[in-house]
């Protein structure tokens, strides 16, 4: 799998909020495998607590991927990802443009517009975007490489709400890489995404909320490692009625 | 002159970035710097001049998913 250039053999993509204790975020960032971890930007107190964080982030040793998350305009966006570029040294940004602040759903407007201006400033940009084709096709435009649609609204755990959406997605773009960001809440959602043909999943809540989270860090990866293998398996067709599996020629007859 | 630094009021002496910044103890280097929601490169700061009413973020690294 690659994004960017950049070659990564699991595909999971972890965030790194809402955890217990900075240990817990760590070991379920070892337990899940992931290579790619999601950051923010928030204000610094003058203590230089940010500082500290920073440190934990880099002992990691994983990749980072900077997020907008919370920005309401393309202006709000693209100055977090320029001083996200800076902070972080790296072209890459995951960029949401939240057009409610209730549903989080992405202004998909803004979205494509703040795309443009950073992809032409040089960015990698991973837009957390709708499931909606057009939209998908002027991100590329924009000169997005990697698309990410929403499975459901943002740490709501409730799986794919549009499966045929996705499914729709993919056979749209064959060649982009498509990762499944927001909405999932446990390893079948995660399963299913990646059977769907789904390149990755970028997952936060699901593991940073369950009881045990580098448990279903591990359970997630697993999850997604399996979902991945059925897809390049080739799942069999859906049959509306039964067949037997079992060879009815050379039945005995008793009666 | 008064500015405000994520959204308090403060009041500072330094007549640059660089130098409210020092001033403010945001002495880290994990930091980003925005003034009046345009970018300011960590190099730029001892050239940009503050003025009364500046609105000054400073950011750094934070949980996000």
């Amino acid at each position: 799998m690659q994004f960017y250039g950049i070659e990564t053999a699991s595909r999971l993509l972890l965030g790194t909020a809402q955890y217990p204790s900075p240990a817990v975020l760590t070991e379920a960032v070892k337990s899940s495998g992931t290579e790619i971890i999601t950051v923010s930007l928030r204000r610094e107190t003058a203590d230089g607590s940010g500082a500290g964080f920073w440190d934990s982030l880099r002992e990691t040793g994983r990749r980072i991927l900077p997020n907008t998350a919370g920005c309401h305009s393309v202006q709000e966006a693209v100055t977090t990802a320029q001083m996200a570029r800076e902070l972080f040294d790296t072209p890459w940004i995951k960029l949401e443009v939240i057009g409610h602040s209730d549903t989080l759903q992405p202004d998909v407007f803004g979205l494509v517009e703040a795309a443009r201006i950073l992809c032409e400033d040089g960015f990698q940009v991973f837009p957390y975007t709708t499931d909606d084709l057009v939209v998908g096709e002027k991100l590329l435009e924009a000169g997005c490489e990697v698309l990410m649609p929403w499975g459901a609204p943002i740490g709501s755990g409730q799986g794919l709400r549009n499966p045929d959406a996705l499914r729709a997605m993919r056979a749209h773009f064959p060649q982009v890489p498509l990762i499944v960001d927001a909405g999932i809440g446990r390893p079948s959602d995660a399963a299913q995404a990646m059977e769907l043909g789904m390149d990755a999943v970028l997952l936060n809540t699901a593991v940073a909320k369950a009881g045990n989270p580098a448990g279903m860090a591990r359970a997630m990866a697993m999850a997604i490692e399996a979902g991945r293998a059925g897809f390049e398996a080739g799942p069999m067709e859906r049959r509306d009625m039964a067949v037997p599996s079992t060879p009815v020629l050379g039945m005995a007859e008793f009666a | 002159m008064k500015i405000i630094v994520n959204a308090k009021p403060h009041e500072v002496a330094g007549a640059t970035l660089e130098a409210a910044l020092q001033e403010l103890g945001f002495t880290s280097p994990a930091v980003a710097t925005a003034l009046n929601g345009a970018f300011v490169a960590r190099g730029k700061r001892g050239d940009v001049q503050l003025a009364e009413g500046d609105r000054l973020e400073v950011l750094a690294p934070m949980q996000g998913g």
